[in-house]
């Protein structure tokens, strides 16, 4: 199921069509999501480097703020799921779920053999968004047997502690790389602030995608227009008989 | 056509979901079993990049103060008091003076971390008070940090034990600021927060008003794998 994304109009700057990359709901479930991984990245540091911690002090708060920032860090993403105003959101990520053959090929070969006409998301932002959702969850089920340790047996208290600091380790490399590349990319970067990206960005990075919303545009037209020429319903009762 | 959710259009395949569960999956047998993975990621990096590297063997240095207490070691004092013959001030000097136990034994957190075989030296508390002398009715002890919050208590039947010191060396060196130093108690078989750093006075009493942490909710006998309610393992 493919559906096109509105067309924005035209880009004053260079008369050419605007595409709908994030919508408000998507732009905003990312910048929360974002803020909260900030949160508990920065006290992630004095709470495991006891140099930081001798710089900053105040372990109880420090680790106050990374126990509630952790257990609000799915909310957001579940808000937006939550509801009608989810569309977009469910939409990307069914689009980030389903790989066509040559993304699979893409994976297989490790990025060797590229991809010619890249889906809205390209192979490597679909393994960021999906190492992220599965981030998620292993470090707040984790972080949460650190915190309400009672209830769970010693090893397994210790295997939590194990996965919670090794998933960090591979958060702040995965992050980085995000960083890296959203600040060597502004047209992308762009899109998550403002929420569209221009026809000519999409026809570098992502002209599957284009092409599909070309094929959806044509398809409104035609929609439009025969909706405009539509002859008015006669009594001919077989309708395969139009011509 | 209509298609089912679970078919996907041609040529295309659930890789996402795929790829999501299995570090969901992952992420739930390191659960399970990491701590028998960090033992073996723990013996094979040692203590040098162990001691960074997450899975390593390395310590989390918890305060509940804003700051490190920082005590040299030729002001350091011990003072045990209350129900004793001799209320006496131990130094540095006195407590090097003392016959020393030396062991190697595990340090484990009641929240699951765990840094194995790590090499302790000091006095036994039992020696300590023995120098001081007993009172009849004494029960157990009270112990105070020089951070000024922390507390401890132990019975003084567990106090007694040969396996808790008044540390001086830990790791094959005198004890750092962050671990304690320079005189720490370790009671081996018991949960860390039961090690109190930075020992700066031991009251001998009737009844022990419970430690820091136990008036937040640990359990006041902190016996590795027994407390707590549940029935984990001892670890040695």
């Amino acid at each position: 199921m493919t559906s096109a994304p509105p067309d924005l109009g035209s880009d004053p700057a260079s008369g050419r069509r605007r595409l709908l990359r994030f919508d408000r709901v998507e732009r905003a479930t990312h910048w929360c999501t974002a803020l909260l991984f900030a949160i508990l990245m920065l006290t992630a540091l004095p709470l495991y480097f006891v140099q930081v911690e001798s710089l900053v002090g105040r372990r109880e708060l420090v680790a106050q703020i990374h126990t509630w920032a952790g257990v609000a860090l799915p909310v957001p993403l579940l808000l937006s799921l939550a509801g009608p105003w989810g569309a977009g959101l469910r939409r990307d990520i069914r689009r980030v779920n389903l790989w066509r053959a040559d993304e699979v090929r893409w994976l297989r070969t490790l990025g060797r053999q590229g991809i010619a006409r890249p889906d809205k998301f390209n192979p490597g932002q679909k393994l960021n968004t999906l190492f992220t959702a599965g981030a998620i969850v292993v470090m707040v089920a984790t972080g949460s047997i650190l915190k309400w340790y009672r209830f769970f047996p010693l090893d397994w208290r210790t295997g939590a502690t194990f996965v919670h600091d090794v998933l960090a380790l591979g958060i702040f490399l995965v992050v980085a790389g995000h960083v890296l590349f959203a600040l060597t990319h502004p047209g992308a970067l762009r899109s998550m602030f403002r929420g569209w990206v221009t026809e000519a960005w999409a026809r570098r990075h992502a002209a599957g995608w284009l092409a599909e919303s070309e094929a959806g545009w044509l398809a409104e037209d035609e929609a439009g227009w025969l909706a405009e020429n539509a002859t008015p319903a006669t009594d001919d009762p077989v309708p395969d008989a139009l011509p | 056509m209509p298609r089912s959710p679970s078919s996907p259009p041609d040529g295309q395949k659930h890789v996402g979901r795929r790829v999501f569960l299995g570090i969901v999956g992952v992420g739930a047998l390191g659960i399970v079993f990491g701590a028998r993975v960090q033992n073996v990621v723990g013996s094979a990096l040692g203590s040098g990049l162990g001691g960074l590297l997450p899975g390593g063997d390395r310590f989390r240095i918890y305060t509940i103060t804003d700051s490190f207490p920082s005590i040299s070691d030729s002001h350091y004092r011990l003072k045990v008091t209350g129900l004793v013959d001799r209320p006496t001030t131990f130094t540095l000097d006195d407590l090097h003076a003392m016959p020393p136990t030396r062991m190697v034994k595990d340090f484990q957190c009641v929240t699951g971390w765990r840094v194995p075989d790590v090499h302790w030296e000091g006095v036994r508390l039992a020696d300590v008070l023995d120098a001081t002398g007993i009172q009849p009715g004494a029960k157990a002890l009270e112990f105070d940090s020089y951070d000024g919050l922390d507390t401890e208590s132990l019975t003084l039947d567990q106090a007694r034990r040969s396996d808790v010191i008044v540390a001086y060396r830990m790791l094959g060196a005198p004890i750092t600021t962050e671990h304690g130093g320079p005189v720490r108690l370790y009671v081996a078989p018991m949960y860390g927060y039961k090690s109190i750093k930075w020992l700066s006075a031991i009251r001998v009493v009737e009844d022990a008003v419970p430690g820091y942490w136990e008036q937040n909710g640990y359990s006041i006998d902190a016996w590795v794998g027994g407390s707590n309610g549940r029935s984990d393992q001892p670890i040695d």
